[in-house]
């Protein structure tokens, strides 16, 4: 498998480190809900297609990634800094 | 025998070489299959169950019976196919399965007792009773299944790994892939072509029809005489592509040096390829089937393509009297090649009604062989011709039942191959890996002329998508005679008819699989155990599926084929491991302090990757416990010396820092002054302890934090996600600087003392006080000093760059010996912190909260935090939890296992009534006694109680009191001092 990093291009999967569902970007307040906070650190979706998971460029430039990929085929469509998502 | 005027060898060069321990001679370009059917050597190996005798089947790495072991020095190779096994002077190989010699073989018997061991014998018989599984049926079973043997010593031969990139990727350099890859060479894109062959060429090498107006190998010749002069080639000979994955990644075996007698000192046997291709070409050809009929397993039945093969490209003829029987046009070819040749063809058998040939031999149109004899070896066969039976005396016979198209590959990532009646055979289905086209036999195309068209197509659209424009090339004139063929899979009859040669699956098995109601392929595969062997079925998986779908009433393309996957040929486990032994099983990480520590003859322990001094024994001690006591109280009494440069160190600068420090720590960072430390504590979001270290402020908003060693890259990647993720408003950088610095703690009474001798300038406890640091020179160095304390002394660790660590621990190691000190490893390390009760990675072990380890306050309430929120749920702040407690042994029995469990002295020691565990313990020789700590139910209010700890393992009980985990000046006063 090769995700290709926006800033250092096309490298293979062993230079990254798998980190689940991009929705860990979406901190809740700290004031939420233990529900809340429950959903955002342990439920997750195991979806046959499309999904968006974080990657961290870890032997490489350091980049936190979320990449889109499809996990049926094992595309990957695109992928962007995590960074971008929150500024 | 030799065939003369044939063949691509080098008569002039003589190689000597044995088999089954008998010398035999070849020549230069032979295979040791063809050098041994040059010496009528038929009989070459024993089926696996039946222990049947076979010969060499076919000329290519499918080859499912001619498996021998290589002898090369110490080392042996099983499992190697002779027919792609190339002749070297020397070579020794020994047949398989055979026991005690290839022509008698005891197990032999097998085969009389087959209507015993027909398909599901094995699940059958060896059910009950069930305590014979492991006595009597396992070592059966193991002793019979002989597919080779390993040299029990150590490997002693070199494997290697390798990563390539390309442009395109082209597999196979048979007539498709040499045009192909011509082609996009001249098109200026890197390619790599790889073949399994140490020859170039494919079927071009073997067949007798010219291309371009010259023979094919020459054709061959001229194309790689071109190809070599790209310098954005690369081509891969003896390279096996194995496997297809995501993003145009294949896996390649590259066998390097299994040509050679000698395998010169550096070179690997074997190099495992990760080829990265942003497009690939398919060129793999294709492979001929057999016919099933009643024994056609006898040494000297082969296919009629690898016939030829060993005629064309060898100059050998397995036999004196050559028989072809066959259901297509292709077949013929055999027959014809030999009777030019010279060889006598005593008859060409075409299933098919109707045919004829022009070349002078009997032709048997509408016949079928029925039956063969010949124990060792075949003498004749029988044929149905014309209603009639008819025997025939032949000693080699070719069969050929059509060629399958070398799909595998598009089948890795989950393609399934689509029936072509016309052909009868599986084509790759399209865009079945991303990236990847095939072109030539691969894709169904059967004639010359047909694959040199499609390899320069296939090229052409490669090159277009990676924006290339090619002119258009000439193609070479070649053969373009169609491939006719009619569907025949079967003969019948009642004697045995084999499907795989290798895993001696018979037609019957199939059918009884079906009776049985195996039906789907995937079941009969398993219950019959069809294609599992290490040529994975690739001249027999359709022909079984055939008699499949003949046998259930369905048509092949509703049978489907089972599932092909990587690797396509085996791969040795040391090639796919390679680097991974020794020194490459993981990388080494020394400190500066290394060369000095190991002259003080100080044994090195692990952690993380780190390599660190457990103890320096001194002359007379003989027992580590001895050195460490001293060095502890070395420490308490005077002052000692150790290298913590393996802590994490990670500098933060920017004028968010402060906000950021607040984020990542529990307890708030903004009030710490410039030239102050502070010590830390970290959660994971869930509200579980990650790490702790001490973060100190060199400047206004520069600051340097320490992580625990093992810790070190976790937290890393923590702030960068808690950086990029959630706060990139935050101005702030950071970067690991571990090895930039080396850091020596410097503990003890006469820890000042020691450094103002060294100091540029003194150090007082006005300008240094505890938990102070700042900026220091020693010899014109610019150092770091930090007063710190990991043993409960008044301590110091001084960092200077680490080009300066090896100097400055000699200098740290003279002052200390002048005081009446020295170096400590870290068993003396973790007993000195055990003594303070501060904790590890023993106790930070991942499932312990801020409240466990008692510094639940230490989680600020006028700010957040990673981690707060849900540190907050109940469950994790109460008496329920297992808290932080030390132990000392109370009864006679005085020893504690970290790993123990705890439980109330009266209580049965068994999981429900589990009161907590140890986790660190040791001897120490300040209070003289064994202390530890460990985790217990509501442990803070159990102060002075007693706990039994059992260990089950080790069936030790201890009785322990309940004790505040500081045992060493739990006031502080000797830090601060
Ligand atoms: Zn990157």
């Amino acid at each position: 498998m090769r995700i290709e990093c926006p800033l250092c291009g096309s490298r293979d999967r062993r230079e990254f480190y798998y980190s689940g569902h991009a929705s860990a970007l979406e901190r809740p307040d700290p004031d939420s809900s233990a529900e809340v906070w429950d959903d955002y650190l342990h439920n997750r979706d195991n979806p046959a297609g499309l999904t968006e998971d974080l990657w961290h460029h870890e032997m490489g430039c350091s980049a936190w990634l979320v990449v889109q990929r499809d996990t049926v085929s094992h595309a990957v469509l695109a992928v962007r800094l995590a960074k971008g998502d929150q500024l | 025998m030799r065939v003369s005027g044939k063949g691509l060898i080098d008569r002039n060069t003589v190689l000597n070489f044995k088999f089954n321990g008998q010398p035999f001679q070849g020549f230069s370009g032979d295979t040791l299959a063809s050098a041994l059917l040059a010496n009528d050597q038929r009989l070459v190996a024993r089926s696996f169950k039946y222990h049947r005798p076979r010969g060499i089947m076919t000329a290519g790495s499918e080859e499912p019976n001619a498996l021998v072991t290589v002898q090369r020095g110490k080392s042996q190779e099983p499992n190697t196919r002779a027919t792609v096994q190339r002749l070297y002077e020397g070579l020794v190989a020994q047949p398989q399965n055979a026991w005690p010699s290839l022509k008698f073989d005891a197990l032999g018997v097998n085969d009389l007792l087959s209507p015993f061991l027909v398909a599901g014998f094995y699940y059958k018989t060896f059910m009950w009773p069930r305590a014979f599984w492991e006595r009597v049926y396992e070592p059966f079973i193991r002793h019979a299944a002989g597919l080779g043997a390993l040299a029990e010593a150590y490997d002693h031969d070199l494997y290697e790994k390798a990563f390539a990139h390309c442009d395109v990727l082209i597999i196979g350099a048979g007539p498709s892939g040499l045009m192909a890859a011509l082609t996009v060479a001249r098109s200026g894109l890197d390619v790599i072509l790889a073949d399994e062959n140490d020859r170039l060429g494919g079927r071009l090498l073997s067949e007798v029809e010219e291309v371009a107006g010259v023979a094919g190998h020459m054709w061959v010749d001229d194309a790689l005489a071109e190809l070599v002069g790209f310098a954005n080639v690369r081509i891969m000979t003896n390279t096996t592509v194995t496997g297809a994955y995501d993003q145009g990644t294949y896996g390649a075996l590259e066998r390097v040096g299994h040509h050679l007698d000698m395998v010169p000192e550096g070179l690997p046997l074997e190099s495992f390829w990760r080829i990265t291709a942003k497009r690939a070409i398919l060129c793999s050809g294709a492979l001929e089937r057999q016919i099933a009929f009643p024994d056609n397993d006898r040494p000297g039945i082969m296919t009629a393509s690898g016939m030829r093969s060993y005629l064309n490209c060898y100059g050998v003829s397995p036999g004196q009297k050559i028989a072809v029987f066959g259901n297509n046009s292709d077949a013929h070819r055999t027959a014809r090649d030999f009777a030019e040749a010279g060889v006598e063809v005593v008859a060409m058998i075409d299933s098919r009604e109707g045919t004829s040939t022009q070349v002078d031999y009997p032709t048997y149109a509408g016949a079928e062989v029925v039956a063969t004899s010949g124990r060792l070896g075949l003498k004749s066969i029988s044929i149905r011709h014309n209603g009639g039976l008819k025997t025939i005396e032949c000693d080699a016979l070719g069969v050929s039942g059509g060629w399958n198209p070398s799909v595998h590959l598009t089948c890795h990532m989950n393609g399934r191959p689509v029936w072509d009646p016309s052909l009868a055979s599986f084509l790759p289905k399209e865009d079945a890996i991303p990236g990847l086209v095939v072109a030539g036999a691969a894709s169904g195309v059967m004639t010359t002329a047909g694959a040199l068209a499609q390899g320069c197509q296939m090229a052409q659209s490669v090159a277009k998508d990676l924006g290339k424009r090619l002119m258009p090339s000439d193609l070479p004139h070649a053969e373009d005679r169609p491939y006719e063929i009619e569907p025949f899979w079967d003969v019948g009859g009642k004697g045995r008819a084999w499907l795989d040669f290798q895993n001696d699956v018979t037609t019957k098995d199939v059918k009884q699989a079906v009776q049985e109601n195996f039906r789907s392929v995937e079941h009969m595969k398993r219950y019959t155990t069809q294609g599992m062997a290490t040529d994975q079925g690739k001249n027999s998986n359709i022909t079984a599926l055939a008699v499949l779908a003949d046998a259930t009433g369905r048509g092949i393309p509703e049978t489907g084929t089972t599932t092909f996957r990587p690797p396509y040929v085996p791969v040795a486990m040391a090639a796919l491991g390679a680097g991974g032994q020794g020194k490459g099983f993981a990388p080494e990480r020394f400190l500066t302090s290394d060369r000095a520590t190991r002259a003080l003859r100080a044994p090195m322990i692990e952690a993380g990757l780190w390599y660190r001094p457990s103890y320096f024994p001194k002359d007379g001690e003989t027992h580590w416990r001895q050195s460490c006591d001293r060095e502890v109280a070395m420490v308490r009494t005077a002052v000692g010396l150790c290298d913590v440069s393996t802590l994490g160190k990670i500098d933060i600068q920017g004028p968010d820092a402060v906000a950021f420090l607040d984020l990542l720590y529990t307890n708030s960072f903004a009030s710490l002054k410039v030239g102050r430390v502070r010590y830390g504590l970290m959660l994971r979001e869930d509200g579980h302890v990650m790490d702790d270290g001490t973060c100190a402020r060199l400047s206004n908003s520069h600051y340097l934090m320490t992580t625990t060693t093992a810790a070190a890259g976790q937290v890393m990647r923590h702030m960068d996600f808690v950086h990029q993720a959630l706060r990139p408003d935050l101005d702030v950088s950071f970067t690991s600087v571990t090895e930039h610095w080396a850091q020596f703690a410097v503990a003890g009474p006469q820890a000042r003392a020691l450094l103002n001798g060294i100091l540029d300038r003194k150090i007082s406890d006005k300008t240094m006080p505890y938990m102070g640091c700042g900026a220091v020179q020693l010899g014109g160095i610019e150092a770091r000093l930090f007063r710190i304390s990991f043993s409960g002394e008044h301590a110091y660790e001084l960092a200077v760059p680490a080009r300066y660590g090896d100097s400055l621990f000699r200098l740290l190691l003279a002052q200390a010996e002048a005081l009446g000190g020295g170096p400590y490893g870290i068993e003396a390390l973790n007993v000195l912190r055990l003594e303070k009760g501060f904790i590890t990675h023993a106790e930070i072990h991942g499932r312990i909260t801020a409240f466990d380890i008692g510094m639940g306050r230490m989680i600020s309430d006028k700010k957040d935090c990673i981690g707060k929120s849900m540190a907050a749920r109940s469950g994790l702040n109460g008496p329920e939890r297992d808290q932080l407690v030390g132990l000392r042994p109370v009864g006679a029995v005085k020893k504690i296992i970290p790993g123990a469990h705890l439980f109330e002295p009266d209580a049965a020691p068994i999981r429900k009534n589990d009161q907590g565990y140890v986790t660190s313990m040791c001897y120490s020789p300040t209070a003289e006694t064994v202390i530890a700590q460990a985790f217990l139910r509501d442990g803070r209010n159990r102060m002075g109680q007693a706990v039994k700890m059992v260990d089950h393992l080790s069936g030790v009980t201890t009785l322990c009191e309940v004790c505040n985990p500081v045992f060493f000046d739990p006031e502080g006063g000797r830090l601060r001092g």
